[in-house]
């Protein structure tokens, strides 16, 4: 064993080295991974929470689907509804509007019958009124005449 | 200088020997304390690189090999000491990785550092500090104030002194005998950290050394006992750094 002054040299050279290392080496150095190990930390926590809000989000979008499907088979029930309300009523005013129609026929055929008649009522006078004349005109002989009535009957 | 002029015996001391400058208590060992100031910058050198460009977002390699060694020390500091203390850490740093680049130097070949400064005019120089005790002893000493600094930080004055009269015996007739006992526990420790770590890589240099003697047949032994010390060298580095954490906790520790 040979301890000398080499001693207090390397004592001094070691106080000098830990304070360096203390003061300029240690600090960045750990600083550096605790940041580290916070940003990972942070970001595996958002991960979970974002895991979970997706999770959440797809239970919702079901329900979302779910509802949507229902208002959607409600409203082809209530526009089925509709249409056969809609058929009905069309039919109903169709079935109106033909009786009216009839109806209207009818009584149309019923007043130019009636015209008809009229007419020939009146017709039948002018003849029967002509057919005197004529008769006035030559003496009244019945079997002359007769042809001249016949006529008229025909003429009716 | 080979072995067919000198005797193995010789040769061993020749190697053993450290370039002094000065006598007796003043004389200095150029080689110990060159070598081992060279590897302090190198170990502070790389580490202040990284600490000057380090930031949180992805490192680089170099970043990551320092942070893994950063992180091992933390974790080792963090597992023995509870309390709050910012000297801890990076001392236990400084002396993990110093005491692993000192140690580290037995791998370089016994002859090759020694034959270039021959060229040089240099006669004697022994590469690995930590086989000097000059060095342990500082490293040890150094640790051996924290203790002492700590101690009376933590318990006070009153409380270093009660810590180490009135127990193991609780009656004041035996507190001398109290005081002998603790007085050895505490020198004990400076002195095994300093010997513990000087007596293993001195022994291995002496083996070294040994091997280097025996001629041919030293090329597959030098392996062997290279990569025994694969074990040695990191281990002794590591008991070291555990025991300065391991002893300043207990300096903090009040009973």
């Amino acid at each position: 064993m040979n301890l000398n002054a080499t001693l207090i040299g390397e004592l001094i050279a070691f106080i000098v080295f830990v304070i360096f290392c203390m003061k300029y080496v240690w600090p960045p150095i750990i600083g550096a991974i605790e940041a580290r190990q916070a940003t990972i930390a942070d970001g595996l926590a958002a991960s979970d929470r974002a895991a979970k809000d997706l999770e959440l989000a797809q239970e919702k979008a079901t329900a979302q689907l779910k509802e949507a499907k229902a208002q959607a088979a409600e409203i082809i029930e209530a526009a089925k509804k509709r249409e056969t309300q809609l058929v009905e009523e069309a039919a109903e005013k169709a079935h109106a509007e033909k009786e009216k129609i009839l109806a209207a026929g009818h009584a149309e055929i019923e007043t130019e019958r009636n015209q008809a008649k009229e007419e020939l009522r009146q017709q039948v006078a002018i003849l029967a009124v002509a057919g005197a004349e004529k008769i006035l005109e030559r003496s009244i002989d019945a079997a002359a005449h007769s042809d001249i009535l016949d006529k008229l009957v025909a003429e009716l | 200088m080979s072995a067919a002029e000198v005797t193995s015996q010789e040769y061993i001391k020749h190697h053993l020997q450290n370039l002094t400058v000065g006598e007796g208590f003043w004389a200095l060992h150029i080689d110990t304390l060159g070598w081992s100031i060279f590897l302090g910058l190198v170990f502070l050198t790389i580490f202040r690189s990284v600490a000057k460009k380090a930031e949180a977002g992805v490192p680089g390699k170099l970043q990551c090999a320092v942070e893994m060694i950063v992180e091992f020390v933390d974790d080792s500091v963090k597992s023995t000491f509870h309390g709050k203390n910012p000297v801890i850490a990076p001392l236990a740093l400084t002396i993990f990785v110093w005491v692993l680049l000192m140690n580290a130097m037995d791998w370089v070949p016994v002859d090759l550092i020694p034959r270039i400064f021959e060229l040089f005019g240099v006669h004697y120089m022994k590469a690995v500090p930590t086989t000097d005790p000059n060095m342990t002893f500082a490293l040890a000493l150094g640790v051996f104030v924290l203790i002492i600094y700590y101690s009376i930080k933590v318990k006070g004055i009153g409380g270093f002194i009660k810590e180490l009269t009135t127990q193991p015996f609780g009656h004041w007739s035996l507190y001398p005998v109290n005081f002998i006992l603790e007085m050895v526990t505490l020198l004990a420790r400076p002195l095994s950290l300093a010997l513990r770590l000087f007596g293993n890589l001195y022994a291995g240099e002496l083996i070294f050394l040994l091997i280097a003697t025996i001629g041919l047949f030293q090329l597959p032994v030098h392996f062997l006992w290279a990569a025994f010390h694969l074990l040695v060298i990191p281990l002794q580095a590591f008991i070291f750094m555990m025991l300065t954490i391991l002893y300043l906790s207990l300096a903090h520790e009040d009973h």
